[in-house]
């Protein structure tokens, strides 16, 4: 075990990779000499050449397409999306193209790309640069969804998605970059898809929080465990395919369900998760499922604005009160 | 070079496959009429020397990336007419097992990517398999087929700019047909030779007749021997022109029957078979062979589609992902 950031475990992983298998390339803007406007790709271009490297013009649907063709040749791609908001650029190619391109093509073709990309708010980037994408892409079957919480999980789901044979898109959270924690050395460490995490034990309240939200949901669960209100914090680590069991298990046990996440309320990842709930555990709930997540704003440039809209530890304290209170 | 220099089985086989294009397309539409076929068709009748040219001048392990009309690409890349015709029939032996149709047809043993619904949605996709080849240096070529239309995308400038960036082996091959959909192109775009777009992005562009089989095959090889040399990508214009609708059904009211009747007379399978019998001094008797070997290689699809089971209902839910974990929400 090492102490490393997020970001660090990010770049070793891929620099583990693109050792262990000469088809692993990185593509993306600005992500060789630059090293990646977030700093993560560091000095992967000086290690692995322009080659395997590759600088691209400000173009995301030419990324995502060129990935998707590189894949289908044999090459295990890795493309790096700056932020989530740009998503949109390459809105075909993500969605009618990289999603389906097995299903429609009768599972001739085989798709291992990973699609790194930035998430949430960095404070003050304002409504084209903080947007938490994740659940638009829930809609779409055929890409899976990573959404890492902790250094050791950026490592070990960025190694199954680059080892895997479908495309990922792997959601890297603005804010998590510099936090630090535990990784493992072995250079095959990877965490499987669709196991979530319960990062804190509790009988009263099921608090499930995506990404970016977990260090608040663990802030807002020791001070709820001072009032003797025992949270149990569920971290899904990925969307698609989502670990339903543990989270029905766990709100079976406590009865009582807050989602939290960075992405808007209207339609987020928490509207699919509180609808399953609904559909398989209803019978148990003493209480609404409540979403604490970003107001259906978008995103303000303002400091006081953009954290009034944004989910806060504050909100999730405030929403186990009520619900631990809630009578039927 | 001249008609004189081609081999009588190359020339031939172009025939053969400018043939089996044209009728696999009027077969599919009577079995569409008829029934058997449940999905919507844009046939390429008309532009059969586009399809055929431009594969004739690739090797096997070539790829490329198709349209939405594609079934002459496929022909072309040696796509198997029985195996076609049963994915238009929805039928399990189908090369997508039913799950694609006409859109989307795809067979990586010849080489070929995918057909495509999207307007331009191939372009990008072919930029990245030459990605691999120049990465592999293993010498292959992908070329990507496209519509006037699709080069009003910003799929195709973001493709063509990153392969002339990257001197991908990569060619670009506009069919341009005159029309995007209903809307003459005059009206879509500002150029009337598409092939200048090429200029930006620091590639040849290059027109040529689209109804003449031997220069669109000798365009597309001298673009494929650049590729392979490491000359980088090509822009290759072939002007040609489609008899039918958009789609099936289309009530064509955007082009006047004049229009049609002077692009009839340039049919580039009747020009082609007078050069065949003509210039190239091939028997009447041979090409006629030709002929009724495509009618009962297209009777034997038909009836092989006809034939062939049609998936189980619940097999709809397998084949999204590679992996699959047991038990889990997808």
């Amino acid at each position: 075990m090492r102490t490393i950031t997020y970001s660090q475990a990010i770049y070793e992983t891929m620099r583990e990779e693109m050792a262990r298998d000469p088809h692993v390339i990185l593509i993306g803007e600005d992500v060789g000499i630059f090293g990646g406007v977030w700093g993560v790709s560091g000095d992967l271009v000086k290690l692995y050449g322009e080659d395997r490297v590759r600088d691209t013009p400000i173009s995301e649907t030419a990324i995502i397409g060129a990935a998707l063709g590189a894949a289908m040749m044999g090459l295990r791609p890795i493309a790096e999306i700056m932020f989530g908001d740009f998503l949109p650029v390459a809105g075909d190619q993500l969605v009618n193209q990289l999603a389906k391109a097995r299903y429609m093509s009768g599972g001739k073709a085989n798709v291992p790309v990973t699609v790194r990309i930035t998430t949430g708010a960095p404070g003050s980037a304002a409504a084209q640069h903080s947007q938490s994408p994740e659940g638009w892409y829930m809609n779409v079957p055929g890409l899976k969804i990573a959404v890492p919480a902790t250094p050791a999980d950026a490592a070990g789901l960025l190694r199954t998605a680059i080892r895997g044979e479908d495309p990922v898109l792997f959601f890297e959270h603005k804010m998590l970059y510099a936090l630090k924690g535990e990784v493992s050395d072995d250079p095959d460490f990877a965490v499987p898809f669709g196991q979530a995490a319960v990062r804190r034990e509790g009988r009263d309240v099921t608090l499930i929080a995506i990404g970016g939200m977990l260090p608040k949901a663990l802030e807002a669960a020791e001070t709820l465990g001072v009032e003797g209100i025992e949270v149990e914090v569920v971290d899904p680590r990925t969307l698609v395919p989502l670990d339903k069991e543990t989270i029905l298990t766990s709100v079976r046990k406590t009865s009582r369900v807050i989602i939290a996440h960075e992405a808007h309320k209207r339609l987020g990842p928490g509207a699919e998760i509180a609808a399953l709930i609904a559909e398989e555990a209803i019978g148990y709930l003493d209480g609404p499922i409540v979403r604490v997540a970003a107001r259906n704003v978008p995103l303000p440039y303002s400091p006081e604005l953009e954290s009034y809209v944004l989910p806060q530890t504050q909100d999730i304290i405030e929403a186990a009160r009520g619900l631990v209170r809630y009578r039927l | 070079m001249s008609i004189g220099d081609y081999s009588t089985e190359k020339l031939l086989r172009l025939y053969r496959q400018m043939l089996m294009v044209r009728e696999f397309e009027l077969r599919a539409i009577n079995e569409r009429r008829a029934g058997l076929i449940p999905g919507f068709i844009h046939s390429c009748v008309g532009q059969e020397a586009t399809a055929v040219g431009a594969c004739a001048a690739l090797e096997p392990a070539d790829v490329i990336t198709s349209t939405h009309r594609g079934h002459g690409h496929l022909v072309a890349k040696g796509g198997e007419p029985k195996y076609m015709m049963a994915e238009l029939a929805a039928r399990t032996t189908g090369y997508c097992g039913g799950k694609g149709g006409s859109l989307h047809m795809t067979d990586f043993s010849l080489g070929i990517l995918g057909a495509n619904g999207i307007v331009a949605g191939g372009i990008p996709i072919a930029v990245g398999a030459a990605l691999a080849f120049q990465q592999k240096k293993d010498g292959r070529v992908a070329l990507s087929f496209f519509g006037d239309g699709a080069t009003n995308e910003g799929a195709f400038h973001e493709a063509l700019n990153l392969a002339g960036l990257w001197k991908l082996p990569v060619i670009f091959f506009c069919e341009n047909n005159l029309y995007g959909e209903g809307t003459p192109q005059a009206k879509q775009a500002p150029v009337a030779d598409l092939a200048i777009r090429a200029s930006s992005y620091a590639m040849p562009g290059v027109t040529v007749d689209g109804n003449d089989v031997l220069a669109v095959y000798e365009a597309t090889k001298a673009a494929a021997d650049r590729a392979r040399a490491g000359g980088g990508p090509t822009l290759v214009e072939g002007k040609t022109y489609r008899y039918r609708g958009h789609y099936e059904g289309d009530p064509m009211v955007y082009r006047s029957k004049a229009e049609m009747d002077e692009w009839k007379g340039r049919d580039p399978i009747v020009a082609f078979r007078t050069r065949l019998l003509s210039e190239a001094g091939l028997p009447e008797a041979e090409v006629a062979a030709t002929e009724l070997a495509v009618q009962s290689a297209l009777d034997e699809a038909v009836a092989f589609a006809a034939a062939s089971p049609k998936p189980a209902p619940e097999t709809a839910l397998a084949g999204v992902y590679g992996e699959i974990s047991g038990g889990l929400v997808f």
